[in-house]
This record gives C-alpha cells, structure tokens and sequence, in this order.
C-alpha cells in the first residue's frame, strides 16, 4: 500500500497540463534534420526578425544545424551586423506598440512558452477579419495584433464556425485566394519554421541528451562498484 | 611519509579537536544497525543542500539581480555560459528534489516515530529547516522573472495584506514597493542567496548535533542506548556510522544521482512541473495569466488556501489555515500519545489515519496544481452542494482529513491497541 503511494506520488508529474480547449495540430518537427532546421533558420530571419527579436540567440549559434560563419554571412544577414551578435530588431518597441496594439515578444524562448504545437497552429490559423485592425485574425489566438506576415505564401483563409460539441467548436478554414504555395508546402514551411524556434528556445539540448547517456552509463558502473563495496563491508553485520 | 601525517595530525589535534570530531560524528557514533530505505534521505537531504549551494555561488556569477535584465541573464546562462545550461538545470532540478527528499524524510518520521522523546528537538530543528527551505524556495523562484515568477510572488505577497490592521503596511514592506518590482527582486534575491542559506546552514548542523547527542532512531522505535556492551559500552544494535553507513550511503547517493541526471538530462522540465511554460514569458505586470499555480511542492498548502472560503469580507482565514497547516508538524511529539514509536508495533488507528493523511496530501497537491473547476460542478438538483465545484468540497474534506491527523491524534494514538515491543532491534 505504501508502495503504491509511493509510486503513485512520483507518478504525478506524468499528469499532463491541462488543455484550455483549444484543439491543437500536431507539429511535424524533428531537431535532428539540420535541413528543415536550416530553411527554418531562413524563414525566421527574413519574415520573423523583422519585427520580433530573439535577442539571447546569437547568429553564430546557427554552427550547431550546420552553417558555417561565411554562409551565416552571406544568406542571413543583411544590416551589417556581425555573426557573434545577437538577433535584435530595428522596430522599436513604443513605436510597435502604437502601431500593433502590442510590441511583438521576443522568440528566444517562445517555443518553451507556447509549445510547437501551440506555434504549427498559430502560424497556419490566421484568416481574413475585416473588423480586425490589421485585417486578420487567428484560431488559436482571438483578436492577434500581428498581422498575417506570410500571406503571400499561404493565400487568404475564410473562418466557418463549425458546430463541433458543446464543450469544443471546431473552427474550421477554408482557403479562399490561394498563396504561391500549395498548403502541403506552406505546412512544411511552417513546420521548418516551427523546427527552428524549438532549436531555438534550447541549442543546449541535443548535447544535453548526449551527455546525459554518458552520465548515466558511468553512474551505473559507479552503483555496482558501490553495492560491491558496501557487500563487502557490511558481510560480518548481522 | 606516514610517520610525518601521524605527527601533523598530532600537530592539529593538540590545537583543534579533529580527531575527537570524527570519532564522536563518525567512526564511533554508533548507528542502529537496522536501517532501511527510509533512512536514505537523511544524507540524500545533505547532498542536494550541497549541491545547490555550489550550482548556486556558479549562478550568481552570471546572474543579474534587476528586473531589466534578470530574465535574460538566465538565458545567458543556458546559452552563452560554459556548461552553463547544466548548472541551471541542476539547480532547478536540485529545487524540486529537495522536496521530495524532505518529504520522504519527513514521512520516515511519521512512520517510525523519529519524532518522539528524546528526539523533539531534533524535529523542531528539523521543522525550522522545512520553513526555511521553503522561503529558500519562495524567493529563489521569483529570481528568473517569468510570468509565474512574478505572479506567484505577487499572490503570496499579497497573502500578507489580508492580515488585519496592519497587513496592507506589511505587505509594502516586504516588497519594497507598491507592486513585485526591481526593488523586490533585488531583495529576494539577497534574501535567497545569503541570508536564508545562513540560516539554513546553522540550523542542519544543529539539527545533526542534536541527532547525534541523542543517537538516531531505527524502524524498531526502540533505544539502542538501553543494550550496552557491559565493557566497551558500545550499543550492542549500534554499528560505527563510518565506514558502515558511510559505504551504505554512497550506494544510496548513486541511486539518486541517477534518478537526478535522468529528469536533468531528460526531462528538465518535468512536464511542467519543474520549470513551468508560463515562466518563459518575461514577467509583465500589466497581464496577469490565466491560471497561477504555485510550484508543486508548494500545492497541497495552497489547495488549503484556496479551500477555505472568505470571512468577513477577509482571505486571512485561509491564510491561517494554510500557516497552520505547515506549523502544526511542530508539535507532532506532543500529540503522539502512544506507548510505542514505530508503525510495526501500532495498532490499526495509527496506520488508518496515516493513510488517510498521505492520501489526502497527495491530492490536495494536486488539485492545487489545477483550477478549482477541473471535476466540473455538482448538478443543480443534489442539494446544498448544488452548484457548487466539486474540487473545492472534495478539497474542504481533505483539509478535514489533513487536520483532524493532528487534531485527534492524542486520542487514537492512546487508545490505539499495540503489539509487544522487542527487547533487541529486528531485521530490517
């Protein structure tokens, strides 16, 4: 009994956070395909940087998907900036925030707050509000000061409001003007894009994973040799 | 070379009292030889302290106690610090295990009753530590500026405000401020990183002498000390600490090292309830997130908080309940009225309510780590409850269940049938 209370109190944390009922898509992602990380690097300097920072990610940080500092160079930046610096935004704040309703948060870490499938979502969900400011709105975030960068991509979505249950009204989104992509290709664009910010919000990870084998392996060894010597020790105590 | 140590040993000991040290702390303090798995996390509880003091002076290298830049200094460190991300992981990890080793310490207490006389002193010092570790707590967690950071510090602060008269001054004292702000976290972190572990510090080795003025307990709840050698003196159940428990620990300590390596190597995060998502987000004080929950160790006492209903316009009885609920520990061994100390010779009382107070703490923990509406409410018709939501009446039962542990404990530990104590310590 009291091991099953045990069990279960170390089980707790398995309980997943609760869902605010918002129906998430899955991301597609995987940290380990340099490629997809490499284009999503690109879509993130060209559309995302211009507006959000991600001012505790530095360029040359980009080595660990692969690119060296002369490709960092000549395919990422533009304004003369160096490859040891961070990735900050001209846009000014205050001046953002008039113009948006918001300033744009920094991405360093967005991937750790929000989740990639939260972001995969977001960043397919946008569709045409014409009482919205800026002309767009999206489903997994109502009345969104940004406005849809990727449009061109994508093409324009229309919202039809479909009745799901009582609990979870599904929305649904139609493509009505088609982008310069299809939407399998704009969902990998997103799910590089996506790919990257998750890369982003913790570059320490895959050596973090790799460590963690060595670790382990060398704390196994170093139980045995514990347990042999506390047998030793301990063969007269009766 | 060995002739020249025994004379610098010599040397020390005729000035200081090294070699008296370790034979009164280690090589002839005599230990039950009948410890089991819950006598673990005594030592454990030392190794984590350790751990997080050395992880913490590495993170106050880089960090910057100022609301501008506190929030990405600590990215600074998980990026651009050597070695960096694995000290922060650590000491995040190092928070949350510290918990559930002291908790786990704690429940060995109540099984065996480590409590109980000639040990008060010991879990009064041991209580303090429990204290301390969760202002050490407290204040650590607002030191990241996240969003949960600075809210979770905003509701506790203004948990003090609710005391009468004089709670709205208070609560502008400890901040520094009208709000959590720089001043705040300037403080916190002083709080956190010197004077806190000051105390910390004192309060173990008290708690240690004491233990071993006294000797330590064993799962049979009997003295040790009562069964001498006529000779030597020397407990007959007792077994030097040093090299027996010192080997013993070590395979211990490796055990745990492995489960702490998996969560920060693997899971760092813990689902969440490690590091939670929301305190990514820098801290804004102009948007207050959906739901604040405190870190989990902390959620059974908030669950209480949050259970109890305000009075008189007031949340100052929930306030004392959640006080007394962690004060009540204090005076275990004065309420414990039972002849014998260890779970295996009490009766069924004991071990009922026992249960019945781990289980309710378990999910008092974790209905405070959910919204007060996650079972939905009781239908219109069931009478008096009508409406009402289930987890606030389920939680007002527990905190029942939680008190009345302490509250009816002199009664049913004394009436309580119990078995025949042995003379000599059994197996484990």
């Amino acid at each position: 009994m009291k091991k099953l209370i045990l069990i279960l109190s170390f089980m707790l944390p398995v309980v997943a956070l609760a869902n605010e009922g918002l129906h998430l898509d899955h991301a597609p992602i995987d940290v380990a395909n340099t490629a997809s990380l490499q284009r999503g690097a690109k879509v993130f300097v060209n559309y995302c940087l211009t507006c959000h920072s991600a001012a505790s990610m530095r360029y040359n940080r980009l080595h660990d998907i692969g690119l060296s500092d002369d490709q960092i160079k000549a395919n990422l930046l533009f304004a003369g900036e160096k490859v040891g610096d961070t990735m900050t935004t001209a846009m000014n704040k205050k001046e953002a925030k008039v113009w948006l309703g918001a300033s744009p948060p920094d991405l360093s870490v967005i991937a750790r707050a929000r989740g990639a499938d939260w972001l995969y979502t977001y960043l397919r969900g946008f569709y045409r509000d014409d009482t919205r400011p800026t002309g767009w709105n999206n489903t997994a975030f109502d009345k969104v000061g940004m406005p849809h960068v990727l449009w061109q991509l994508q093409g324009e979505q229309h919202l039809n409001e479909q009745a799901g249950g009582e609990h979870e009204a599904i929305p649904v989104l139609t493509l009505a003007k088609p982008g310069t992509l299809s939407p399998a290709e704009y969902d990998l664009l997103v799910a590089d894009l996506v790919n990257y910010l998750v890369f982003m919000g913790e570059p320490a990870k895959p050596q973090r994973m790799q460590l963690g084998v060595f670790v382990l392996l060398f704390l196994t060894l170093f139980f045995v040799v514990a347990l042999c010597l506390k047998k030793e020790f301990w063969k007269d105590i009766h | 070379m060995n002739k020249y140590l025994t004379s610098l040993l010599g040397w020390v000991d005729a000035r200081f009292p090294l070699t008296a040290n370790w034979k009164a702390h280690l090589s002839e303090y005599y230990a039950p030889k009948n410890f089991n798995f819950w006598y673990y996390f005594g030592s454990l509880a030392l190794l984590v302290l350790v751990i997080q003091i050395v992880t913490g002076i590495f993170l106050t290298m880089h960090y910057k106690p100022d609301a501008e830049l506190a929030f990405a200094s600590v990215e600074y460190i998980m990026r651009d610090v050597t070695g960096g991300w694995l000290i922060r992981y650590m000491h995040s990890t190092g928070a949350s295990m510290f918990f559930v080793v002291v908790y786990l310490h704690m429940f060995r207490s109540l099984l065996y009753g480590s409590h109980r006389n000639p040990r008060e002193l010991i879990w009064l010092f041991g209580v303090a530590i429990f204290l301390c570790l969760m202002g050490e707590a407290f204040f650590g967690y607002l030191l990241p500026w996240g969003q949960m950071s600075y809210w979770g510090a905003q509701v506790i602060v203004n948990l003090f405000s609710s005391i009468p008269f004089i709670g709205p001054d208070v609560s502008v004292w400890l901040r520094g401020d009208y709000t959590i702000s720089d001043a705040t976290l300037n403080r916190f972190f002083a709080f956190h990183v010197i004077a806190l572990p000051l105390v910390l510090l004192g309060l173990v080795v008290a708690h240690i002498l004491a233990l071993h003025e006294v000797g330590s307990n064993n799962p049979d709840g009997i003295e040790i000390k009562k069964n001498k050698d006529p000779v030597t003196h020397i407990p007959l159940d007792g077994i030097p600490f040093h090299p027996y428990y010192t080997v013993k620990d070590i395979v211990g300590v490796s055990v745990f090292l492995m489960v702490f390596s998996a969560i920060v190597f693997f899971a760092p995060e813990m689902g969440g309830y490690f590091l939670e998502a929301n305190n990514f987000i820098p801290a804004n004080p102009m948007v207050t997130p959906p739901h604040i929950a405190p870190v989990w160790y902390f959620t059974p006492y908030y669950s209480i908080l949050r259970a109890v209903p305000p009075m008189f316009g007031s949340q100052f009885p929930g306030v004392i309940a959640m006080g007394a609920s962690v004060v009540v520990f204090a005076l275990l061994p004065w309420l414990d009225r039972s002849p014998v100390k260890s779970i295996r010779y009490r009766g069924c009382k004991y071990k009922a309510w026992l249960t019945a107070f781990v289980t309710s703490f378990l999910i008092l923990g974790y209905l405070g780590t959910v919204p007060s509406t996650v079972w939905g409410q009781f239908g219109v018709g069931v009478p008096v409850l009508g409406g009402a939501d289930c987890a606030t009446v389920a939680a007002r039962i527990l905190m029942a269940v939680y008190f009345l542990f302490f509250i009816l404990m002199p009664v049913y530990t004394k009436s309580d049938k119990t078995k025949p104590v042995p003379e000599r310590v059994t197996g484990k």
